[in-house]
């Protein structure tokens, strides 16, 4: 009989509010993390607008020993942190550092999309190009590797089991939970802490402003300025931050006696293969619609029982063709489709940590049954107007909410999508 | 420089990478930093760059290799002060 998955931890660092009960509240209020980004206006970028997390140097401080602390990159506080919250609030507790026993259990898939840049451009570049490489110290690699985030939650944590970093771009976070979920489903694993993180960083920002997929138009609005769904969507707004679930066997949290808040039904991941409109920036449309079919496929969950959709929606040219995308996988037309909602429209697009946060954010909605509004959509896009019932500006209590779809399409024409029911024991 | 001062400032700098606190209370010139503090050896390189910048000094790669102790330390960086 195939294994059950469950969720029993929750942790977030979002630039609405850190840690799970801040952001659940910031989630219901429809309360934007978006801010005038000074980074950005001296370095001339054209958006000039970030979604970035406050307080987070002071939480590592109290988190974290000074050791620790020196050898800490951005990245590695932001995962940290949410990953400790996870896994505390899923009842585990953090052992010593001095207690040599290893959880051979429990292992992490926490990713990310870009990685230390900080790193790389505070002090790997300038140290080299100064002919000074034997200042960078012992601490440059374990920041600059991919693996860092993962390896240093292993340190923390004693984990023993797979330990690493995914990276698909925007697709990363739901990838994390995907494949920690199968992980389990196959009797590898008990408990996978996954998720993803960014950083805050020009260094990150500014091809993207580049490319001109950043808004540049409501620099003087910034909550304003991530306006997914909408007809007057002018490109994201870059976010920063982490988000961890510990995704765990039902017989191993029933065991522990652990609070459940959701179930990770079905799990979907593909690729485009730049084919059929697919490119390194665009997604294949088919594809798109196969990664939705085979999460639904997988957690034997016919596409009526779907109540809500937590979309990519990341206020760009593909918003429409996402909403058309999930209409055709769920055979749902205007007027029918569940209710859609966009979490970048509060934070950003937070990259790699982007699918790790909103799938917080999805569990938060199905534990207390509601939806988030999703901002800046009052002026819907006329390509999807028929679909505008589906669409809260504002919150919708929703107690009935037992099923919600969640989504990641990440440049590479990646995807990843989850089926998340409400646990009712 | 005093050498009790070198070594005040020595032990403030080792001070977070070190594992076995009560190596830290009772250290003197002979406590050994890898085997009584427990420090991680990786972090040698951190430590001496914290000599360097602590007390405005260079220090050769090959110079390390002969510290063992705290008072190993103090010898090298009352060295490199005079």
């Amino acid at each position: 009989m195939t294994r059950r998955v469950v969720i029993t931890g929750l942790g977030v660092i979002a630039p609405n509010g850190n840690g799970v009960p801040a952001f659940n509240d910031a989630l219901r209020a429809g309360r934007s993390g978006l801010r005038r980004n000074e980074a950005m206006q001296k370095h001339g970028f054209a958006c000039q607008v970030a979604a970035t997390p406050s307080g987070v140097d002071e939480l590592a401080e109290q988190a974290f020993s000074e050791e620790l602390l020196l050898a800490m990159n951005q990245s590695h506080r932001l995962a940290a942190l949410a990953a400790l919250e996870a896994w505390r609030d899923a009842g585990c507790a953090v052992p010593a550092q001095d207690d040599e026993r290893v959880n051979w259990d429990a292992g992490a898939i926490l990713g990310t999309g870009i990685g230390g840049i900080d790193t790389i451009g505070a002090r790997v570049v300038p140290l080299v190009d100064s002919c000074r490489v034997r200042r960078l110290g012992s601490t440059a690699v374990e920041q600059v590797m991919a693996s860092g985030v993962s390896a240093r939650i292993s340190g923390l944590l004693a984990l023993g089991n797979q330990v690493t970093t995914n990276s698909s771009a925007c697709a990363t976070g739901v990838e994390a939970v995907a494949d920690g979920a199968l992980r389990i489903r196959s009797g590898l694993a008990e408990r996978m802490l996954c998720g993803g993180v960014e950083i805050a960083s020009p260094y990150i920002w500014a091809g993207f402003d580049a490319m001109r997929v950043l808004c540049r138009q409501w620099n003087d609005e910034p909550e304003r300025a991530s306006r997914p769904l909408s007809a007057t969507a002018a490109g994201f707004i870059p976010g920063a931050g982490a988000g961890a679930l510990l995704v765990e066997s039902l017989d191993s949290a029933r065991q522990r006696g652990a609070t459940i808040h959701a179930e990770v039904a079905g799990v979907g991941t593909n690729c485009g293969g730049h084919r059929g409109g697919g490119s390194m920036t665009a997604p294949n449309p088919e594809s798109v619609r196969r990664c939705i079919g085979l999460a639904l496929d997988d957690g034997k969950t016919a596409p009526e029982e779907v109540q809500a959709i937590s979309g990519h929606l990341t206020a760009t040219g593909a918003d429409t063709s996402e909403v058309k995308a999930w209409a055709q996988a769920l055979g749902r037309g205007p007027g029918e489709l569940p209710h859609i909602t966009s979490t970048k429209s509060l934070i950003g697009h937070t990259l790699g940590a982007a699918g790790a946060i909103e799938t917080v954010a999805a569990v938060c909605m199905l534990r207390q049954g509601f939806i988030h509004p999703s901002l800046n959509s009052e002026d819907l896009h006329p390509e999807i107007e028929a679909f505008a019932d589906s669409v809260p500006h504002e919150l919708r209590e929703l107690p009935e909410l037992r099923v919600l779809m969640k989504a990641g399409f990440g440049f590479g024409d990646v995807n990843s999508a989850l089926v998340l029911r409400k646990w009712e024991a | 420089m005093e050498t009790s001062e070198i070594q005040g400032r020595v032990l403030k700098i080792l001070t977070p990478y070190v594992k076995d606190n009560s190596a830290l209370e009772n250290a003197g010139a002979e406590t050994n930093i890898l085997e009584d503090m427990k420090v991680n050896s990786a972090r040698l390189v951190d430590v001496v760059l914290a000599f360097e910048d602590e007390f405005d000094i260079e220090i050769a790669d090959e110079d390390v290799d002969s510290v063992n102790t705290v008072g190993d330390c103090v010898t090298l960086i009352s060295e490199k002060l005079s």
